[in-house]
């Protein structure tokens, strides 16, 4: 998958390694802006981030299989966080997260519709308790649900 | 100078109004006065959370105080023609108590907030959190002027004085660890702000931040003088992008107006704020763990001593406290100690902002003073059990905490009487759960969330909660043996006494506490193979009655075709078939389909 990485991607990487690199504590924000600009971490990024700023690619992968908010593999244009928080939880979460899954077709493990429109993922809490139970898409969040609506308000993304 | 207007209309606009839809609301005001030519007369404002999130949006209109709930755009026309126009109240959007159904006009009066005492809430909701101008104007950076008149050994004595302790879950005497900072002995000290609000069920951090960021860094700016360090942290979940947003901005405001900075008031004392985005690790809201994530590590805790205070960030002397200590500090330092010390308990001083969630009827924030008994926050202040039902019990403290069922209501609230009762306060969550909750499933929810954020370090929590999981999934499924509850308490000793941090150290909490008090749910699922909540679907069929009139609802539904039957005879479901997915009884007309 490396190979259909754009060039001019990695030269915004590199204006981010310039503004943050040299600073102590960075790598962590260096992760978080090359996922915003790739989309997510693929292997050739996080080698040209080790070889940029000297900091071993097993540390590196270490650090990125370690924070829930990095990935590995390509995400979906739209990411639905379906809480499963404490307070959503016991106002049926669970029944939420099915609704959505048999909506986008996912089976088994896949967490991502194949043509990339949504990635499905939960969340332990969005700090949104008073309306569980919740979904987040994008940085949208959506409250009071029920399956019922569910679908209504996934098609509102493309 | 900007012209007074007559009136204010307060708009909520944190997460939780937001997202039933005030986003729309503001605008739709704006266009409707400005249509009325009244753009001048009547300020719309967009401010933090008021804590009563079940009935938002809200909007409230003052000088009256009217409290308007579940606004809807459609709805402007008529706040502005009535109400603004005319003067007259619209009755249909006011709040009606759910106890007796009877409206109450003002704020003031509503039940949810008369029990309150709203100390570091006191801005939530009533000034916009964009400008530093409201913040001045509620008093705002006196507690920091009078911080920088005083020495920094007073300011330390203040606080100790006032009996603050950590609100994050711990319960350290703030004041005393201040001291340690202050006494570490070095060139560079740091001062954090833990905003990595991660127990499921609490979100006061996040309307803090949202609602009134100048606060949090006025609390910070007051310990770093106290301490003797000019550089801080805030350490803010990524999920909280609007909170980062407003953080941003109110940094950028304070450095401009020289209180951050160099030479803050003409003191002589520099300090300066930075934020730091969490990446998604429960972990990180432990204070080694957070200090690694900062440094750019994996957040792993690390044994203490050395504790953060001696060695801390980048190995520097380190204070670090959590939101609502530091939202606390502003109004101790400017009202003084005692005033503060003469509210809540002996050992717990002061006000605790609870999260209330769960099948409870006002879910939000209140704030209210230690020592308030949990029925007088359930029932007073949350307005009791929906639909109903009945009240089974009250998770307090988190994934770290325990259950306080019925007989422990009229506990008074505070550290220690929560500990002995075997939960905790943490960070102030408190999810209310009825007689439909299972509570061998709360403590199994608890352990898999736990097991998941296990960073992995200590064998005994990473492989024990697994284990412990294991079981009671085992258990919900109906497959439990009698020798599962002996091991599930032999491996929560095990694992409690063999983890380096909190996570694992209080991990197996859920589970003992559920235990302690709900014991009989355990052995019903284990020797009946009966959830008596009626809640863990391999334990649970749904049956027909005879009400049901043969409507063909159900059959319709149901995604499996379980469901067969004449039109208007008694429909009948395949037990082989059915996948207990529950979508039946939400259908039915007629109430006629029963769990059991």
């Amino acid at each position: 998958m490396g190979d259909k990485l754009a060039e001019k991607d990695f030269a915004r990487l590199d204006e981010v390694l310039a503004d943050l690199g040299s600073s102590k504590g960075t790598l962590i924000p260096v992760l978080q802006k090359a996922q915003d600009i790739f989309g997510y971490l693929p292997r050739d990024v996080l080698v040209h981030i080790s070889r940029k700023t000297g900091v071993p690619l097993s540390q590196v992968f270490g650090v990125v299989t370690f924070y829930a908010q990095f990935h590995l593999e390509p995400r979906g244009r739209n990411i639905i966080r379906s809480c499963q928080g404490t307070a959503c939880h016991v106002r049926g979460a669970k029944g939420i997260l099915q609704e959505i899954a048999s909506c986008l077709g996912l089976e088994g493990d896949a967490v991502t519709t194949p043509d990339l429109r949504f990635t499905l993922e939960t969340v332990a809490c969005i700090g949104c308790c008073g309306l569980a139970p919740v979904l987040m898409v994008n940085d949208e969040t959506h409250g009071r649900l029920v399956p019922d609506k569910i679908k209504g308000i996934l098609d509102q993304y493309k | 100078m900007e012209k007074l207007a007559r009136a204010h209309v307060l708009v909520c606009g944190g997460t939780g109004c937001s997202s039933s839809g005030s986003k729309l609301i503001i605008p739709a005001l704006k266009e409707k006065l400005e249509a009325r030519s009244m753009g001048s007369e009547v300020k719309v404002v967009e401010t933090g959370c008021h804590g009563l999130c079940e009935m938002g949006p809200l909007v409230i209109v003052y000088p009256e105080g009217v409290f308007y709930v579940r606004v809807k755009p459609e709805d402007v026309d008529e706040i502005v023609e009535n109400h603004l126009v005319k003067g007259r109240v619209v009755e249909r959007l006011l709040y009606k108590e759910p106890a007796t159904l009877d409206t109450v006009p003002s704020y003031d009066e509503i039940s949810f907030y008369r029990k309150q005492k709203r100390y570091a809430l006191a801005n939530c909701g009533h000034i916009n959190p964009e400008s530093l101008e409201e913040y001045i104007g509620a008093d705002g950076y006196e507690g920091l002027g009078k911080a920088l008149s005083m020495k920094p050994e007073e300011v330390v004595e203040e606080i100790k004085a006032s009996g603050l302790r950590g609100r994050g879950g711990g319960g350290f005497p703030t004041g005393l660890k201040w001291q340690f900072t202050r006494s570490a002995v070095n060139d560079k000290k740091y001062v954090i702000c833990n905003a990595d609000e991660g127990d499921p069920g609490a979100f006061m951090d996040r309307s803090v931040l949202e609602g009134d960021p100048h606060r949090v860094l006025e609390g910070m700016a007051i310990c770093g003088y106290a301490v003797g360090s000019d550089e801080g942290y805030i350490y803010c979940r990524a999920e909280y992008p609007l909170a980062i947003k407003r953080l941003r901005n109110a940094i950028a405001q304070a450095e401009e107006t020289g209180l951050l900075g160099r030479d803050i008031l003409g003191s002589g004392f520099n300090f300066t704020i930075h934020i730091k985005e969490g990446a998604g690790a429960f972990v990180c809201g432990e204070e080694t763990a957070l200090m690694a994530s900062i440094e750019g590590r994996r957040g792993m805790p690390r044994p203490r001593p050395p504790f953060p205070a001696n060695s801390g960030l980048w190995g520097k002397p380190t204070n670090i406290n959590n939101v609502e200590t530091f939202a606390n500090v502003p109004s101790i330092m400017r009202d003084g100690a005692s005033y503060f010390a003469s509210q809540g308990t002996e050992t717990s001083k002061g006000t605790k902002v609870f999260a209330l969630t769960g099948k409870i009827n006002n879910t939000g924030l209140a704030e209210v003073p230690m020592g308030i008994t949990m029925r007088e926050i359930i029932y007073d202040i949350g307005g009791g059990i929906p639909d109903g039902k009945k009240f089974k019990a009250v998770q307090i403290g988190g994934p770290s905490g325990g259950c306080l069922p019925e007989q422990l209501l009229d506990l008074s609230i505070d550290y220690e009487s929560l500990i002995k009762a075997g939960a905790m306060m943490g960070s102030g969550g408190l999810v209310v759960m009825d007689e439909t909750t299972c509570m061998v499933d709360v403590a199994r929810y608890f352990l898999n969330f736990t097991q998941d954020e296990s960073c992995g370090k200590c064998t005994p929590c990473r492989e024990g909660t697994k284990r412990m999981l294991e079981i009671l999934n085992r258990i919900c499924e109906g497959k439990g043996t009698e020798e599962d509850i002996p091991l599930l308490e032999s491996l929560a000793k095990s694992i409690k006494a063999g983890s380096l941090c909190a996570l694992g150290q209080t991990a197996p909490n859920p589970v003992l506490s559920t235990l302690n008090f709900f014991r009989d749910e355990y052995e019903a699922h284990i020797k009946e193979h009966r959830c008596p909540a009626g809640a863990c679907t391999a334990l649970v069929g749904y049956v027909i009655t005879e009400a049901c009139r043969g409507c063909g609802l159900c059959k319709k539904v149901c995604p499996v075709d379980a469901i067969s039957g004449e039109v208007k005879s008694v429909h009948a479901i395949d037990q082989e078939t059915c996948i207990k997915c529950g979508a039946c009884q939400a259908k039915c007309p007629f109430k006629a389909i029963n769990k059991g």
